[in-house]
């Protein structure tokens, strides 16, 4: 057989049944070989958004995303998506074309040095120079992308590879010596853990990204121990948003709660998380009193930033439980006391006394599905708000771009959170600027007649780069404003196929919101939103957790006091 | 802060593209690369590498961890604090001017225990072997006469107990393959 065809069967025997992705010249075998194959094909408008749609099925689904690209402009394109992916460990194999391997080195037509360009932003990648390597090379990018810490494999494939015939064998060794990820957590490190907590008053576990695969084991483990959860923006719904022992969100734009609490605490768990700076603030204020367990699968992020005092490397999956039989009902009612007083003391709030606001639209949202959908968020503070106030109670149901904040992740993400949960409402909750950073993607949306409702909170600016030029760059407004020339949302979405509606104030939004959900048809609702309303709490970039700005999380008699 | 110059083996798989993401990682956490020397080990397909960075001790930890992570990277070693031997080789060429130069700096060159691998009647080629504080004595001995060219290897590194096991079964399975 072919090359090309080598190549889909290899994905078929890795269960593979959608690939997002675009053709060109160098990779024709593989699209002349995918007319015969059962694989479906996702044909996306730009290849960025393959690589997001790739990424979002396997956030959504757990199973590996995959992605193809032709040579040259098609594989920089991935780039970004490969970047999304590597940074919030996300599961996707690319395989992009390249010129034949005779004319590689010598700026042949479309040659890019897409090996030597996305090293950096892969977990692994490979240039394939021998057509007999491919069953290989995919069952072992396969491999490396879904365990240890999960990323982007890319695999470059060179025409003439693709169209080479071979003897093809898939029943084929890894051989990786090199790569060993550790799973099973160390027992003597797993019992300092577990004394460490025994001896806490007031401990803390905080659940990142890593989370979303073993949301019983924390479920369990919390129910077990009765400590409290700081779920961060990656680990939305590996603990229920709603349940007894959340306190939310940590960080930059995290709750009162969560940040107080990780302020006070004297033992932190960390748990399947990297310490990003947006999620610590000023590293020598995070934590200050606490003793630092850290449970991760992948080494080096251990003592990276935070130092752990008890470091256990393996898959929370197995540390969970092991650390939970070492565990009594944790006798921590001040601790809790405390926590639930701040709780009441700052429930989200925000103020209805102007014009529509986004955080009421997507409150709108929450109340219409129950939270039983899928959300996937744009990049701004939209996002922030989704994060704080339609945060999933499910695992693998919240997706958004965490560790790079890619503008233009939401909506292509939706269409791979569609391919990976058919028949599951999908709401991408989105901004007017990030939203047309990859709008061609209607079209898709449109093809495939996907049930996602793209909710364009519509501030007519570059929200959060405003907020932050208000607050930090004396109102000087540089370059945010979008509102003169945005497009007709509604009408965009009609010449694309779709329902289109734009939404000017809130009982339009209360009425529409439902309907429009209940169609369960792709539709873009645009909602014009008050255009200075900003996210609270902040804490400013370079301050510690415990120096937030509470702006209207304010309570409400805090307020009246200073309005005297 | 403590700023220390680190002798790092880097054992590797000979697959194309690995010293670039080596070399990434340094970069990327600002370590400057003073020497790199790079050849086959006892094991086929398996190189080793040897790294003279210099760098903040606990961004070098980390480097150390990352560069662990990369999948044709098979063990990293930081010599630093541990007992292990170091050479270099050398290439010095040097000039002659008189017949007085020419007695002074053979002589100078047997202390060195270094040998003559071309001979001139202006010139002279020597070749020298050893560790780093060797290689800087010589050349400091031999700029007065005048040097004209100088190449340098780079540093390897062993460390003095015996072999590590792990690394061993390790290479024995690669090979078995
Ligand atoms: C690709 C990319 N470019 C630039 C940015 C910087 N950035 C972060 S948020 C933001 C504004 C987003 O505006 P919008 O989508 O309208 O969301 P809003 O903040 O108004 O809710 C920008 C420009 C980014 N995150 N990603
Ligand atoms: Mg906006």
């Amino acid at each position: 057989m072919k090359g090309a065809e080598a190549i889909l069967k290899a994905l078929e025997r890795e269960g593979v049944n959608v690939v997002f992705g675009h053709p060109g010249g160098a990779i024709m075998p593989v699209y002349d070989a995918l007319y015969d194959s059962p694989i479906k094909h996702v044909l996306v408008r730009h290849e960025q958004a393959g690589a997001h749609a790739a990424d979002a099925y396997y956030r959504a689904s757990g199973k590996v995303g995959v992605a193809f690209a032709t040579s040259g402009p098609g594989a920089t394109n991935l780039v970004t998506g490969l970047a999304t992916a590597m940074m919030d460990s996300s599961a996707v194999v690319a395989i992009t074309g390249n010129v034949p391997l005779g004319l590689i080195g010598t700026d042949a037509f479309q040659e890019a040095d897409v090996y030597g360009i996305t090293g950096p932003v892969t977990k692994h990648n490979y240039l394939v120079k021998d057509v007999n390597d491919l069953p290989r090379i995919i069952k072992e990018a396969f491999h490396i992308a879904s365990t240890g810490r999960p990323g982007p494999v890319l695999i470059d494939v060179p025409k003439d590879i693709q169209q080479q015939e071979f003897d093809a064998s898939f029943d084929v060794e890894l051989d990786l010596p090199g790569y060993k990820p550790t799973v099973i957590g160390h027992a003597g490190q797993i019992k300092k853990a577990a004394e460490a907590i025994l001896q806490a008053k007031k401990p803390v576990l905080m659940v990142g990204g890593g989370g979303q695969v073993a949301a019983a084991e924390i479920m369990e483990f919390v129910e077990h121990s009765n400590i409290p959860v700081i779920t961060t923006l990656m680990g939305i719904g590996a603990y229920p948003a709603g349940a007894e022992n959340a306190l939310g969100m940590p960080g930059m734009h995290g709750t009162v709660t969560a940040n107080r609490a990780i302020t006070n605490c004297d033992l932190l768990i960390g748990a399947g998380l990297r310490f990003d700076d947006r999620v610590t603030g000023r590293i020598s204020r995070f934590a200050p009193n606490a003793t630092v367990v850290h449970i991760d699968i992948d080494p080096a992020e251990i003592s990276k930033l935070v130092k752990a005092h008890v470091p256990v490397v393996g898959d929370l999956r197995d540390v969970l439980p092991r650390l939970q039989d070492k565990l009594e009902h944790l006798e921590i009612d001040d601790w809790w006391q405390q926590l639930n007083a701040w709780k009441a003391q700052y429930p989200e709030r925000y103020k209805k006394d102007k014009p529509l606001v986004s955080q009421e639209v997507i409150e709108m949202f929450r109340e219409a599905t129950g939270g039983d959908c899928v959300v996937t968020t744009e990049v701004g503070q939209h996002q922030m708000f989704a994060a704080r106030l339609f945060p999933t109670s499910h695992p693998r149901t919240f997706l958004t771009s965490g560790g790079l904040g890619t503008m233009g992740f939401g909506l292509p993400a939706a269409i791979g959170a569609a391919f990976a949960r058919p028949g599951e409402p999908v709401v991408c909750i989105a901004g007017d600027g990030s939203v047309q950073m990859n709008i061609q993607e209607l079209a898709t949306i449109y093809k495939h007649q996907l049930p996602i409702v793209i909710a364009i909170t519509n501030n007519g600016v570059l929200g959060m780069v405003r907020q932050w030029q208000e607050m930090f760059h004396a109102k000087r407004y540089s370059e945010v404003y979008l509102a003169d020339s945005n497009p007709d949302f509604a009408k965009l979405a009609e010449a694309y196929g779709l329902d289109g509606y734009n939404i000017f104030d809130r009982k339009e939004a209360a009425r529409l919101i439902p309907e429009v959900l209940a169609k369960g048809k792709p539709a873009v609702m645009n909602f014009l939103v008050y255009e200075a309303e900003k996210v609270f709490p902040m804490v400013p970039a370079g301050a510690g957790v415990d120096q937030m700005l509470l702006g209207d999380q304010e309570p409400e008699e805090a307020v009246a006091e200073e309005s005297v | 802060m403590s700023i220390h110059k680190h002798v790092v083996s880097v054992t590797v798989r000979d697959r194309p593209g690995v010293l670039v993401r080596i070399a990434g990682l340094f970069a990327r956490r600002g370590f400057n690369i003073e020497s790199l020397s790079v050849a086959q080990s006892e094991a086929s397909g398996i190189s080793r590498t040897t790294f003279v960075v210099a760098g903040e001790d606990d961004t070098l930890e980390q480097v150390e961890k990352q560069l662990q992570k990369l999948v044709n990277v098979i063990k990293v070693v930081d010599h630093t604090g541990a007992a292990f031997v170091d050479r270099e080789l050398m290439l010095l060429k040097v000039s002659v001017n008189t017949p007085e130069d020419r007695v002074e700096i053979r002589q100078i060159a047997q202390d060195f225990r270094a040998r003559i691998v071309d001979v001139h009647r202006d010139v002279l080629i020597f070749e020298v072997t050893g560790d780093e504080g060797k290689m800087n004595a010589f050349i400091e001995s031999m700029q007065p006469f005048g040097i004209i060219e100088l190449v340098r290897t780079g540093r390897i590194a062993m460390t003095r107990s015996a072999a590590d096991p792990k690394v061993k079964s390790r290479t024995a399975k690669v090979r078995a393959a």
